[in-house]
């Protein structure tokens, strides 16, 4: 038995007591996807889940290392639910399994497991998705109608129909779309409240309980406050600056806030603490970033939804962020 | 001027030459190992591919075209290239000996970087005028520095990464890069000329 010395403190958070409480987190906006758009969100968060658990196994046992430690941190089980939730909820059963699978072999064994992957491996299971087969993976089903029910989900997902009839644009294809067309943006569909001309109330419904999600979090201090801050201002000052220099052309700063997967990726993915920067201000510019290249995407990009995108070019930039923001060691330099 | 604008957006990061062309992939490979020497190779590649777009829309609207010599084109090309690369050469041995030696062997291989002798042959290919090559050089450049640098700082990350035995090396190197290559489609469609 391993004995450290004094003090014998318990760590406030080791990593299947995070894991286990960014899961949590999960559960309120995970729960209101599956009551909008039916079980093919359930159905995709099973069928992640099981492959997750299946690649992490083949994968510690072809590395050679212990399987059952591995397993038990929910690490795997998290990048899975969160790459569940960017998938519409209805696909062939074979591409979450392929995305999961990509994700956690390449993106994150192949560089050694836990703690070492430079990409967040749920959002490079879905660009390899989404650049992969573009038609299915932009298919969400319209708001407009009743979700599809078990029998038809299950139908869809065992690849045995095709599945085109209810779908629709979600609101940034559809603001891409008529923007395309010469339409200004306040002539487009009505919306919800005093929030937006444009805004579904169901997408504001799920990122409002991501939104909630995210703040548990950092209310815990699980995630570094910078890293989800940067993401909003940086999302939120130049839609906000272009919007009031031209409104015709640009969504106002709350729809972008409230849209596609502005607060799971702010708060759950971008925080990933192994793939992000760990320096404070690196942090703050690391988050800057991806709030403005989601921005960037978003407006003139060929993609309707920059999330995963910006996600991953951040990564990229992390180690070179950490190294200029390295924090002066006392007495040098 | 927002055209030019565009020709260094677009090259630089939405058509960058090594992750959405492939060219220049063997620096990109080479010098990533350490940052101090992707960045110097970043500075020279930089100052030679500009030089050498310049010098080559030079050599082909006044040389090679008035004469009909245009089969003789990437010959003529190599041959300015190789021209700028020794010029480099003698600068950087001049102002930063420490420079030369850590390029080494790198600094004469910039003649066969395919990104040098594409941006110019491009650059005929795409009827630019002269203030546009020298753009598309630069933007090829900067595209090729940012890259490179943003890889040599992952790399360096790399080296104390558990990667298991088969992957160590030139095959996690050369899958990250196809990763870096996924994230930069992200920029899809940004400049459109």
């Amino acid at each position: 038995m391993m004995q450290s010395a004094a003090p014998h403190l318990r760590p406030r958070h080791d990593v299947p007591r995070l894991m286990r409480s960014v899961l949590l987190a999960l559960i309120p906006g995970t729960l209101a996807m599956v009551w909008l758009f039916g079980w093919g969100v359930l159905l995709n968060i099973l069928l992640c889940g099981a492959t997750a658990l299946a690649t992490e196994a083949l994968m510690l046992r072809l590395r050679g290392r212990p399987i059952a430690p591995a397993l038990g941190d929910h690490s795997a089980l998290l990048a899975a639910l969160l790459l569940a939730l960017c998938l519409p909820p209805l696909l062939p059963w074979w591409m979450p399994v392929l995305g999961t699978f990509f994700a956690l072999a390449l993106g994150k064994h192949l560089y050694g497991g836990l703690g070492f992957n430079p990409f967040n491996p749920a959002m490079l299971g879905y660009v390899f998705l989404l650049v992969s087969f573009p038609g299915s993976m932009v298919l969400w089903p319209s708001p407009d109608l009743a979700p599809p029910g078990l029998l038809q989900t299950l139908a869809v997902g065992s690849g045995m129909t095709a599945f085109d009839m209810v779908s629709g644009a979600t609101p940034l294809d559809g603001l891409k779309t008529a923007l395309a067309a010469g339409q200004p943006v306040a002539a487009q569909r009505n919306g919800f409240g005093p929030f937006s001309l444009h805004q579904e109330p169901d997408w504001l419904l799920i990122n409002a309980l991501f939104l909630l999600g995210g703040l548990y979090l950092l209310r815990h201090r699980m995630v570094a406050w910078q890293i989800p801050l940067g993401v909003l201002l940086g999302l939120g000052l130049p839609a906000f600056a272009a919007w009031l220099i031209a409104p015709d052309q640009f969504a106002d700063p709350l729809f972008h806030l409230f849209a596609g997967g502005a607060m799971l990726g702010a708060f759950f993915v971008a925080t990933d603490p192994v793939s992000a920067s760990t320096t404070p201000l690196g942090r703050l510019y690391y988050g800057l970033g991806i709030g403005i290249l989601v921005w960037v995407i978003r407006s003139w990009g060929g993609y309707p939804e920059g999330v995963a995108f910006a996600v991953l070019l951040m990564n990229l930039a992390a180690p070179l962020l950490d190294r200029l923001c390295r924090p002066r060691i006392a007495g040098q330099g | 001027m927002s055209e030019l604008a565009l020709i260094l957006l677009g090259t630089a990061l939405v058509n960058n030459f090594v992750l959405v062309k492939f060219l220049g992939l063997c620096p990109f490979m080479g010098v990533s190992r350490k940052l101090e020497t992707a960045v110097g190779m970043g500075l020279a590649t930089t100052f030679v591919l500009t030089l050498s777009a310049v010098l080559s829309y030079l050599v082909n609207s006044w040389l090679l075209e008035p004469f009909g010599l245009a089969y003789l084109r990437t010959i003529a090309f190599i041959l300015v290239i190789a021209a700028v690369v020794q010029f480099t050469e003698l600068v950087i041995h001049r102002a930063s000996p420490l420079l030369h030696q850590v390029l080494g062997l790198f600094l004469p291989l910039i003649t066969t970087n395919c990104a040098v002798l594409g941006v110019a042959l491009l650059n005929v290919q795409q009827i630019h005028g002269l203030l546009q090559s020298a753009f598309y050089g630069f933007g090829a450049a900067l595209g090729f520095s940012l890259v490179l640098v943003l890889f040599a700082s992952l790399r360096e990350r790399l080296a104390v990464a558990e990667v298991p035995q088969p992957f160590q090396g030139a095959a996690i190197a050369l899958i990250t890069a196809g990763l870096m290559s996924l994230a930069f489609m992200g920029f899809t469609g940004l400049a459109r000329l």
